[in-house]
Formats: C-alpha cells, structure tokens, sequence
C-alpha cells in the first residue's frame, strides 16, 4: 500500500514542498527512511513509532519504505516526524487517504505521542500556501505562525487528535489569533532620557536613525556607548506589517521566536559577542542557518569593542553593508539571507583604553597603538557615516538633567524619514564650497567626501530645510572619521 | 646620494665648528646642500608625545618656516615628525637627520613624509648607506642636528630624553636653547621645564625664537573672521581644552550649532581636535 503526505523542508528562509511517500510491502518487518535524510530526521523511526502506539494506534509489522521527495534535495530536522507517521498511518488503512487532500503536516513526535512545535513553520507554511495547500496540521504552539501566513491551521497537542480529526470524528481544536495590532509593547523598552550629558553622541544616534547612517562610538569604557546603542531601535519608526512578517520569519527559521508572541514587533537589537566566527556573523552551516547579520535584519547590529573582533568576520560584513544581503554559497545550491541592517559599533581609542580620559593617562606604547588602529581595515572605517568620539563626561554634566525622550526623538525621525522618502535636497553653492575648502584642509577623502555629504543631507532634512546649507555641511564634518582613527 | 666630506666647500660651516664633527655628511633629497648652510632651527621633542605637544610642534615648524629658517629635526614620531610637517604645510625648507644609514627610512611609519621632505629639502645622515638603526647612534645623530642649527627647541621631554641631549650639545657649542613650558603634573613636560630651571629660554610662541635670532617675523596674516558662536566657543576653549559635550553643558548653543561653531573654528586653524577633545591653537 502506498501513501503520500506533503510537508515542506527549509532552505535558508525558503520552504522546497517535500513529499513524503510510506509504501508498505511483504518482508521482514522494518522501517527504512530514504531520500538524503539527515541525522535527526533519521531518529524519526523511533520517535514515529513510539509516538503511534502512545496514540493507541497499530504499527503495521510489515516492510515499510519511507521516501522523502525530492531525493536529491537534503533534509534536515525533526519537523518530518508527523508527516512520516501520518504517511504510514494512511498506508495501513488507519486514516482516510482522501481526508489529507489539501493539508500539509509540519512537526516532531514526543515518544508518548505529543506533537512538538519545530522552527520555522512561518516559512513552510508559506510554501504550503504558495504550493496551494489550505490546511496545516502542526502543533499548537506554532497555530499562530501558520495563521500569519494566511493558511488555516490545524492545531494539534497530541497525535490521537489528528488522527481523530482525519478521520472526522471531530473539529480541530480552535484557534483564536492572538491580536496583532496596537501598539508593540513598551514595558522593558530603554529610553533615550537614561542618557545624561553625551550630547553630541545623542544626536549623531539622531542622525543615524533618520538617515540609516551606520554610527562608530570611540571613547574609553564607562562613557555609555553600549547604553546609547541599545537605545537606537527605541527612537526608530515602529516596523511597518511586511518588515514584521520578514522579521518574524527569520526569528522563526533560526527558532529564536518567543513563545506567545506570534509576530516579533519591536526591532531586532543583536550585539554578538566579540569572538563570533564569520558564520556566526553572516550566516553559514551546510544547510544555511541564518547569522546575526540577518537576525538584525531591519535592526540594529551593534559591535561592542569592534577591534577585538577576528578581521575576517569584520570583512565578511561587507557585502550585507552594501547589498543588504547575504548570500551563502553551498555545493547543493545558493541561500540568500536579507540583511538590512544599521550597524552601530563601539570601540576604545587605544588598547589601555585610557585615551580620551582626562583622569588616566594612556600607557601605551606606539607600537601597541599603531597595532590596534591596524586591525580597522580602511574598507571596514569608510562604512561609517557618523564617528563620534564620546570623552568621559565630567561630573557636571552627569548630574545634569536627563535629555529627551525616546518618543519625542522618534517623532522627528519618522517626519524625517518621510521628508527623505520624498526626495533628496539640493546642495546650495556655498554649501558646496564649503565642502571643497573642507577636501583642501582636512584629511578627507573622495569616499568621506561624499560621507559628509550624505550627513550633511540628513542634517538639513531633519532641520526642515529647503536645501543644504553651509551650516549642515560643517556639522557634517564634525562627525568624520578623526585622524586618530586612520590606520 | 651626495657625499660631503668635512673639507668639502659645502660642508655647513656651523657643524664643522662643533667639538667633533663627522667626517662626512650623506644627503639625499632636492635640495641643495647649501640648504644646510641656511640660518636653521632644530624643533625637537618626545616621540610619544601629547596632543598638546604635537600641536605646538606643528605650529612651530609652520611659523618657523614661513619666517624663512630651516626647520632641523630627527624624523622620528610624534614632535620630530609634527615639526617637520608643520614646515612642509608652511612650504618651508626643512632637513631631517638620521640616526642609520643614508639609505633607510627610520622609522618606517614616516617614510611617506620622509618623501615629502626630500621634494625641497634634505634629509642627511653621516652614516654609510647599510647602516642599522641603533640606540647608541641617536645621541650621536642629536650632535649633528645641534650642530647644524643656531638655536634647539625642545617641545616636550620626559626627565631622561633624548632631546634633552640635543639641549646639552647645543649648550656646549653655545647655540641658544628654548623650552615650551608645560604643565608640572605631566611627565611628558618634565624634561622641558627642568631645562627652564636650569636657565634655558621660555618659549611661548614662535616670535621668542625669532626675536633673539634677529629675524623679521612675518607680517601678519589677515585676522581670520568667524561668528559670533564660534567666538564664544573660542573663548571657552582658551580657557581649558573640552569636548564638544562640555561646551554644550556651559554655553548657550545646542549640540549640533556647537558642532558647527567647531568646525569653522577647525577650519579656520585656530583650533584642533584629538582624542574627541578640542584644543586652541597657540
């Protein structure tokens, strides 16, 4: 007897449809899974069949061949253990085959039959949609990201009540989105008004926001440069319902969505650790898991102590700074991972740390300097629109009233980004000689030329003003990249 | 590659008065060797040197120069090299002497202004082009930057430097020697201001040198005009160097007009930027 299922395998964030067939035939009794199947899916025969007697089910004694559709295409994960043991269910007469017509399965068996709830169903159950499926039976604490991609899901706790429901003894259990409108949720959200002093870094993270300017802090430790990091994605516009939905399929392929929040709201903050590898930051593995890069698709990735990272997983940033992707080349085929990102990064100015510190004097030597600022490729220094050196506060200005607030902030960068959306402003000519008396007496290059013009873009939109004035270029220019920092 | 020996016409007069002179001098470069008979300054100081110190090394090599002297230094980091580029943004004359052969450039890092210097001026050397580098040559390097200058600068030093040796050779041959005063609590200024005990000349700007040299200074450039904000800040920045989030706490400027005004005051040179903290010119 033969059977088919339909499940959907993952390939970087997209879903391939894979059918899975269970053919069963005189031999000695046994169950052999074919079709590039990987070490977890291999498991599946046994977490298959305890979970089919948990439901109280027969497990057929005859010869059972399994085959996982595409052959060619590897398959990876636990997400294939439902479909299988529904396929083998269906093959010894114990579901309706017609009742699976239209319904994709996704979900791993617990031995006593519970149905557990795998990473990304959002993606697979978009192919299911796109492969015109309408049902999705998968667990139900995945319901909700079936739901987002506009099929009907089947949610189901236990494998006895899919099988019920094959069988049309009842309805599935009902599912009642969860909302996904209104305001996201503010509660542990970091305020810019936190921030005393650091006035100019303030407002160079201002900047960053309204012109998805990438953002350098430099300055000893303890001046808030981490704390003025975290606080970009509070003073961003809210993501709009299709970024969400991006967001929410990457978080759900990398299985890092939260639990009871089926559509991620709150703009991705990443800040990987110092000794990430370039997979790590970019994305990798043999079949492609997404990196930080991609987690912070629409958000912030933020770089503390940028020099300490190794340099090939600085350099591998490269291409996701300038394409907004990333693509991973693998010997059975190609993932792209969007990668629209702002990056932020914070480093020291010397290896001791104590540069820019007024009350500890900097002890190291030339060579050591020489060595660290060599670690910054130029290529990786000129992404950078807005450096800001950030000096320790003195105790004044500590003890001075908070700024802003993050919404007020956030009001004017929305207005910005819409003044921006709406076309670029012309440079006046002072403006412009301005920029060239700057090229003439400043060490600034081509590339940080058209830097500062992009700054000084941003400045006078966020201003309100018609065009590009003198004074917007020199502030501009108060945001390059210090001789200090040129390797 | 030009050779001089000490008999030779063109050896400089001055570094032929000298205790003991070399026996040859090396120079490469364009400019002429009677460059090194021109009436010269040697400004000179520590390699690890403050923002303070580099900019008045700057400025000194600046203001030197456009007075018409030859700036004489080591071509070492920090002071050696700021009053080296400070001549060159000058379009000055100015001689570097090495401490190893003719043939290297020490250290490598300055190689590219070592490039600069040699488009007008001359760098020498009176070692034989192979010669390594080492920490006995330099003292002996320091006689001959003494010896080639009428009068030793020295911007900032530690208390055992070796720009102090230059001061004792030029003291010996009797060429006047100055010091830039700096803050006692800095060990990096107290080399400079034990030279001041010890009798040496104050120097608060360039015109002190060119006073007891008995040169013309310059006729002064046009007083450079900015605005009414960037002269409030000027001002502020007179009084202490600050970082531009100080300036925002005491003035009456918000930070982005505050970024403006320092930028302009940039330009205009009167002041300059390290580290995230501002600094009037001298």
């Amino acid at each position: 007897m033969l059977a088919r299922t339909v499940t959907h395998a993952l390939v970087g964030l997209d879903a391939r449809t894979v059918e899975v067939e269970a053919h069963l035939q005189n031999g000695l009794p046994g169950l052999a899974i074919v079709g590039l199947a990987d070490r977890a899916c291999q498991e599946a025969k046994h977490r298959v069949r305890s979970g089919i007697s948990a439901a109280q089910l027969t497990w057929p004694s005859r010869r059972i061949t399994v085959n996982l559709a595409p052959a060619g295409l590897r398959k990876e994960g636990s997400g294939f253990d439902l479909p299988i043991a529904l396929a083998i269910l269906a093959a010894s007469h114990q579901l309706p085959l017609h009742r699976l017509e239209g319904h994709a399965a996704i979900g791993e068996l617990a031995l006593d039959g519970r149905i557990r709830p795998v990473r990304g169903v959002l993606a697979a159950a978009e192919g299911a949609r796109r492969g015109g499926f309408d049902r999705l039976v998968c667990a139900a604490e995945s319901a909700s990201e079936a739901a987002l991609a506009g099929l009907k899901p089947v949610p189901a706790r236990h494998l006895a009540e899919v099988v019920a429901y094959l069988r049309g003894e009842s309805e599935p259990a009902p599912f009642t989105p969860a909302t996904t409108n209104g305001a996201p949720p503010q509660g542990d959200e970091l305020d810019l008004a936190d921030v005393r002093g650091q006035e100019r870094a303030r407002r160079a993270l201002e900047l960053a926001a309204a012109g998805g300017h990438n953002l350098l802090l430099a300055g000893p430790p303890g001046t808030g440069k981490s704390m003025l990091a975290r606080r970009l994605p509070g003073i961003l516009p809210p993501l709009l319902a299709e970024e969400a939905l991006e967001v929410t399929r990457i978080y759900s392929v990398a299985g890092l969505l939260p639990p009871g929040e089926p559509l991620v709201r709150c703009r991705p903050f990443r800040m990987p650790h110092q000794s990430s590898s370039v997979a790590a930051i970019v994305g990798g593995g043999s079949g492609p898991r997404p990196g930080e890069a991609t987690l912070a698709h629409h958000g912030v990735l933020f770089l503390d102590e940028l020099p300490e990272f190794q340099r090939p997983a600085l350099e591998a940033l490269r291409q996701p700074l300038e394409d907004g992707l990333v693509s991973i080349a693998r010997a059975e085929g190609r993932a792209v991972f969007p990668a629209r990102f702002q990056l932020v990064a914070a480093m020291n100015m010397c290896p001791c740390g104590a540069r820019g510190d007024p009350a500890a004097g900097c002890v190291c030597s030339v060579q050591k300097l020489a060595a660290f600022r060599q670690k910054l490729s130029r290529a990786l220094l000129d992404r950078f629109d807005l450096v800001v050196a950030v000096p320790r506060p003195r105790a004044a200005e500590l003890s001075g009233r908070g700024g802003e607030l993050s919404e007020v902030v956030r009001a004017r960068v929305v207005q910005a980004q819409e003044r921006i959306r709406a076309g670029p402003v012309r440079r006046t000519t002072e403006a412009s000689g301005l920029l060239d008396r700057a090229v003439e007496r400043l060490p600034l290059s081509g590339r940080g030329r058209m830097r500062v013009a992009r700054v000084a873009g941003t400045i006078a939109t966020l201003a309100e003003s018609e065009s590009v004035e003198e004074q917007h270029v020199a502030e501009a220019l108060a945001y390059r990249a210090p001789k200090e920092l040129a390797p | 590659m030009i050779r001089l020996t000490r008999s030779d016409r063109l050896f400089p007069e001055r570094l032929r008065a000298i205790f003991d002179p070399p026996k040859a001098l090396y120079t490469r470069g364009a400019g002429e060797p009677e460059v090194l008979g021109l009436r010269a300054v040697a400004v000179v100081g520590a390699r690890s040197c403050s923002p303070y110190g580099a900019q008045v090394a700057r400025m000194l090599g600046r203001e030197l120069a456009s007075a018409g002297l030859v700036v004489v230094s080591g071509l070492a980091r920090g002071i050696d090299g700021e009053a080296h580029r400070g001549a060159l943004e000058a379009s000055g004359l100015t001689v570097a002497v090495l401490g190893c052969g003719i043939d290297r450039d020490y250290p490598a890092s300055n190689a590219a202004l070592s490039r600069r210097i040699e488009e007008n001026g001359l760098v020498v050397s009176e070692y034989d082009p192979g010669v390594e580098p080492a920490p006995w040559r330099f003292p002996a390097r320091n006689r001959i930057i003494a010896g080639l200058t009428e009068a030793v600068v020295v911007v900032e030093a530690r208390e055992r430097s070796g720009a102090l040796i230059t001061a004792d050779f030029a003291l010996d041959e009797g060429r006047d020697v100055f010091a830039v005063p700096g803050e006692i609590t800095s060990s990096l200024s107290a080399g400079t201001n034990a030279l001041l005990k010890l009798g040496a000349a104050p120097l608060t700007n360039a015109g002190d040198v060119l006073d007891v040299l008995g040169v013309e200074r310059p006729a002064a450039g046009e007083v450079v005009q900015v605005s009414t904000e960037a002269a409030q800040l000027l001002e502020l920045v007179r009084d202490a160097p600050a970082g531009a989030d100080e300036l925002t706490a005491r003035g009456v400027l918000e930070p982005g007009a505050v970024s403006v005004a320092l930028t302009e005051l940039e330009l205009a040179g009167l002041v300059a930027a390290a580290d995230g903290v501002y600094r009037a010119a001298p």
